[in-house]
C-alpha cells in the first residue's frame, strides 16, 4: 500500500508536473478541436477522465493476467469498452453535449494519454494508486481544456460559459473560434507556460547556488 | 458531399484540402507534430498513413455494412473499427517485411505508430456518419490521407528552415509549431470557397 505522500505526488504529477496537454503534449487533437467553448472543454475533459479512471482501474486489476505480448490490444479493448459506455450515457442524458463533441467522443479511444497511462502506470501499479493517477491526469487534462477553451471563448465570442463578459462594445475575434485560433491559442499558452517553468527552474538553481555560497 | 454529384476532382478537393484532416478536422495531430522534424521521415509517415487509411476505410465499410448493421450491433462500431485497424497495421507490417523489404525498412518504425493515429479511426467514423458507399469510403480514406501527407510535408519543410532561425527560448519546439500550424490552417481556409 503506497504511503499518503506518495499518492499526493502521484495526483499532483498529473495535474502539474506532467500535465498531459501542457507538459507532455499528448492528446492534442481534442485540445484543439472541442475547445471552441469552455463548456465543451469541460465536457470533453470529464468524459476523458471517466474513461481514464475506468480503464486504469480495470487494467491495474488485470495487470497480472494480461500476457505482455498482447497487452496493447487488450488495453485498447478495455479503453474502448469505457468509451462506448460514456458514449451511450451522454447520448441518453446530455444529447446537446454529445452532438457538440461529435466524432471526438469515440476518438477518446485513440487519445494517447489514456493508452500512455495504461502502459506507463496502471500496468505496473496497484488499483488505488492507478485510480489516483487517473484522477490527477484527468483533472490536469480538464484544466488545460478549460484554459484553452476559456481563452478562445472570451476572445472569440466575448463570453465565458455563456455569460457575456466583455459587454456590447467588444468586437469578437471570430478567428479564435475557427480552427486556426485553436492552434494559435494552444501554441501561445504552451509557450507562456514554458516561459514560467523556465524562469522557475532558473530561480531554483540560483537559489541553491546562493545557499551554497 | 456525394461522389456522383460532384465528380472525382471536387471530391478530392473536398477531402484533401477543404476538410483537411489536420487543419479543419483536427485529426492526427500527434504524428503531425511528432514526426515532422525531417522531410524524409515526414514523407515516409505520410505514405504509410495513406496506405493504412485506404485499407482500413475499405475493411471498416465491409464490416459495418455486412456484419454490424444486419446483426443490429451498431453501437459496437468504435470497438470493431479500432480492432480492424490494429489487426490491419499488424498484417501490413508482416506482409511488407516478407515481400517488400525495401519499403518496410523505409516505413518500419512508423507502421506500429499508425494504430494510435486518430486520423485513421477518424476517417472510418466520418465515412460511416456521412453514409458513404464502398467507393466513396475508400476514396475519402486515400484522399484524406493525401491531404495529411501534404500538410506534414509542408510542415517538415518549414521546420527544417526553422532550425536556423532565432526563436525565443520558451517557444522552441511545440509552441512555435502550433502557431505555424495555425497560420497554415488560416491559409487552407482559402480553399473553403471551392466546394460548397
Amino acid at each position: 500500500m503506497p504511503k499518503r505522500d506518495n499518492l499526493r505526488s502521484v495526483f499532483l504529477n498529473g495535474v502539474l508536473t506532467e500535465n498531459p496537454i501542457f507538459r507532455l503534449v499528448l492528446g492534442t487533437c481534442p485540445a484543439i478541436a472541442v475547445t471552441t467553448s469552455t463548456m465543451n472543454g469541460i465536457g470533453m475533459g470529464l468524459a476523458a477522465t471517466f474513461v481514464l479512471l475506468g480503464s486504469n482501474v480495470v487494467i491495474s486489476m488485470l495487470r497480472n493476467f494480461i500476457p505482455s505480448k498482447v497487452r496493447i490490444p487488450a488495453f485498447i479493448v478495455v479503453i474502448c469498452t469505457f468509451v462506448t459506455i460514456i458514449q451511450l450515457l451522454m447520448q441518453a442524458y446530455v444529447p446537446s453535449l454529445y452532438d457538440a463533441l461529435g466524432i471526438f467522443l469515440p476518438l477518446i479511444v485513440v487519445n494517447c494519454i489514456i493508452l500512455a497511462r495504461a502502459e506507463a502506470f496502471a500496468s505496473k501499479n496497484g488499483v488505488f494508486a492507478s485510480a489516483v493517477d487517473a484522477l490527477g491526469m484527468g483533472l490536469g487534462f480538464t484544466l488545460a481544456l478549460i484554459v484553452i477553451g476559456g481563452a478562445r471563448e472570451i476572445l472569440g465570442a466575448g463570453t465565458f460559459l455563456g455569460f457575456n463578459l466583455l459587454g456590447a462594445g467588444f468586437e469578437p475575434v471570430l478567428l479564435m473560434i475557427l480552427p486556426p485560433g485553436g492552434f494559435i491559442v494552444y501554441g501561445l499558452s504552451l509557450g507562456i507556460i514554458n516561459a514560467i517553468a523556465n524562469r522557475r527552474s532558473k530561480r531554483a538553481i540560483t537559489g541553491k547556488e546562493g545557499v551554497q555560497a | 458531399m456525394r461522389l456522383n454529384e460532384v465528380g472525382i476532382f471536387l471530391f478530392f478537393v473536398s477531402c484533401a484540402l477543404v476538410n483537411n484532416f489536420i487543419f479543419s478536422r483536427f485529426l492526427g495531430n500527434c504524428p503531425y507534430l511528432g514526426v515532422s522534424n525531417k522531410l524524409s521521415t515526414a514523407t515516409g509517415m505520410g505514405i504509410a498513413v495513406t496506405f493504412v487509411m485506404g485499407l482500413s476505410s475499405l475493411f471498416a465499410y465491409i464490416v459495418y455494412t455486412y456484419v454490424l448493421v444486419p446483426l443490429d450491433l451498431k453501437y459496437l462500431d468504435t470497438i470493431s473499427f479500432i480492432l480492424i485497424i490494429a489487426a490491419l497495421v499488424q498484417f501490413v507490417e508482416m506482409f511488407m517485411r516478407k515481400s517488400l523489404p525495401a519499403l518496410y525498412s523505409a516505413l518500419g518504425i512508423y507502421l506500429p505508430l499508425i494504430t494510435t493515429n486518430c486520423a485513421v479511426l477518424g476517417v472510418t467514423l466520418v465515412n460511416m456518419k456521412e453514409g458513404y458507399n464502398l467507393i466513396e469510403s475508400v476514396l475519402s480514406g486515400v484522399f484524406g490521407a493525401l491531404g495529411f501527407l501534404l500538410a506534414i510535408v509542408l510542415m517538415a519543410g518549414i521546420r527544417e528552415r526553422l532550425e536556423l532561425s532565432d526563436i525565443p527560448e520558451s517557444f522552441k519546439g511545440f509552441p512555435i509549431c502550433l502557431i505555424i500550424a495555425g497560420m497554415m490552417s488560416l491559409a487552407f481556409f482559402g480553399f473553403q470557397g471551392l466546394v460548397k
